[in-house]
């Protein structure tokens, strides 16, 4: 197939409606405005709907009600946008409701910045909503990978009756490569029984709720979605292991760093040293055995995160490797980003050179 | 072979523009491509600046901290990446509004007075047409035919007749290269 120029935004929402996608609620925010701008022309041209709603929360909501319907449904914003959205992560995760969530991040905290920045890795892999849930998080290094996982991310979220998030930094949204529009392997899909569609007078009401008042109900309930979250967790991790055979530095990185990483890997090169890139494309559920696996070898001297933040994925590198490898940092946050050649003296660094 | 470009003026300039088309071309030629854009709260009148890989092989970063490359449309943007560019690179000036020189002797320096080619051809528009033209002239890495087809896909219907305006500001560019 031909390749074509796509910018990261553009390149997402054109992947949402070839996976089906057909209704997307919204509130405008930098660095991830050409999503809604993409769909605002092209939903309605495939009988879809896009909505600007007065505000994220609204946003959010409405994207529970369309997915409470059985539809493909679709938001995004930037990280103060999705603070606001956590309400409504939560309360899709206790109700079971598949849509995807995109986050073109920028720096913060508060409003921040608008350039690249992933200060949002606790509050999307922990959650910033309340109570015991969790969603998927794909993280894409380029805009291939951007349009690939968002289709992947439709039939995961359909597949598991959750949310899915797709975690990226403004400079993935902002940026343009070329890309083949390829099919992503069709997955067995569940029907949608459950989905609030009239009941046409041949059966009872479907109700979508999260509200569960009797607690052994309740905890009847956790224990369900635990498991569901268990089966996420051993079917669908995934992780992109670079130069990592017999590597004697270890770099941890996902979306842009994990770019800066490799070139970083290059410079390394020039001097003798040899280094590797362990690239995690589910932030959760984690690749933290693999990461061990990865770590562990004789070869491995040092291990060294880098991110667009103070360091939040090093929280995870750590407890996956629990104590068996030194590991230390290098990243910026606030919309800075770190050099090769600065990722590449912080690997020295850590090899005490 | 790799071309890391850095292209920067003011918001409004075309900058963006020359970074689309470099980067359209490379990809049409079927090199690794990649634009990324510097982005801020202002539509117009601001900095503006991207840089752009062209490279035979797979793109690993497209971050450009030392271009090979840089077009300077104005005399900020000039001051501001002079001293990143790589030894033996070049750097293309805007003349028409940067009346400094070149400062490091060891770049090739080449000055393309954009905008009174652009105005002797009756439309301003097509002054970043002119420093593309200069680039591709002197770099050699792109064919001057994939723009030009690019170009007739561009301006279609009442637009068509815009082809052949562009076309000849690429030529005159092109002509500015000693």
């Amino acid at each position: 197939m031909e390749k074509e120029l796509w910018k990261g935004n553009e390149a997402i929402a054109e992947a949402a409606i070839r996976a089906g996608c057909k209704y997307f609620f919204g509130y405008p925010i930098t660095p991830q405005n050409e999503i809604p701008e993409y769909l605002s022309l092209h939903l309605p041209q495939v009988g879809g709907c896009f909505l600007q709603a007065e505000s994220e929360v609204a946003a959010i909501n409405m994207v529970y009600g369309a997915a409470g319907c059985g539809v493909r449904v679709m938001t995004s914003s930037s990280s103060p946008g999705i603070s606001l959205k956590q309400e409504g992560i939560t309360y899709m995760c206790g109700a079971e409701l598949p849509a995807v969530i995109v986050n073109m991040m920028r720096g913060g905290p508060g409003l921040g910045t608008i350039q690249p920045a992933q200060g949002d890795y606790y509050q999307a892999t922990r959650g910033g909503g309340n109570g015991d849930y969790r969603h998927l998080v794909f993280a894409p290094a380029t805009i291939q990978e951007a349009a690939d996982y968002v289709q992947i991310a439709f039939d995961v979220a359909d597949q598991y009756r959750n949310p899915v998030m797709i975690l990226a930094d403004g400079m993935i949204g902002q940026m343009m490569e070329a890309i083949e529009w390829h099919e992503v392997p069709k997955r067995e899909l569940p029907a949608k029984p459950w989905a609030t569609t009239g009941t046409k007078g041949e059966r009872q009401p479907n109700v979508i709720n999260s509200l569960y008042i009797d607690p052994n109900v309740c905890a009847e309930h956790n224990e369900r979605l635990t498991a569901k979250y268990k089966a996420m967790e051993e079917n669908e991790t995934r992780w992109e292991e670079v130069n990592t055979q017999d590597c004697e530095v270890l770099f941890v990185a996902y979306g842009t760093p994990s770019r800066i990483a490799r070139a970083a890997i290059r410079l390394l090169e020039k001097e003798g040293i040899k280094a590797g890139l362990f690239r995690p494309i589910t932030l959760w559920p984690f690749p933290g055995k693999a990461l061990k696996k990865a770590a562990m070898q004789d070869s491995v001297k040092a291990v060294v995160d880098v991110e667009l933040s103070m360091g939040q994925m090093i929280d995870d590198v750590r407890i996956a490797l629990e104590g068996c490898r030194p590991v230390s940092f290098v990243g910026k946050a606030g919309g800075v980003v770190p050099t090769p050649a600065e990722v590449a003296s912080a690997a020295k660094a850590a090899l005490g050179r | 072979m790799t071309n890391e470009i850095m292209i920067a003026g003011f918001g409004g300039q075309g900058v963006m523009a020359i970074g689309k088309t470099l980067a359209e071309a490379g990809m049409k030629e079927g090199k690794d491509v990649s634009w990324l854009p510097s982005y801020g709260p202002e539509m117009r009148g601001g900095t503006a600046n991207c840089c752009v890989v062209i490279s035979t092989e797979p793109i690993i970063c497209p971050i450009v901290l030392e271009p090979t490359e840089l077009i300077a449309m104005n005399l900020p943007s000039l001051l501001k990446f002079e001293p990143n560019v790589v030894k033996d690179g070049t750097v293309f000036v805007n003349s028409s509004i940067i009346t400094e020189k070149v400062q490091r002797t060891d770049v090739r320096p080449i000055y393309v007075p954009c905008l009174e080619i652009a105005q002797e051809l009756g439309n301003l528009k097509v002054a970043n047409m002119v420093m593309l033209g200069a680039y591709i002239q002197a770099m050699g890495n792109l064919g001057v035919e994939t723009i030009k087809e690019m170009l007739v896909h561009m301006f279609t219907g009442p637009k068509a007749k815009l082809v052949d305006l562009n076309i000849e500001a690429l030529r005159r560019g092109a002509a500015c290269v000693q």
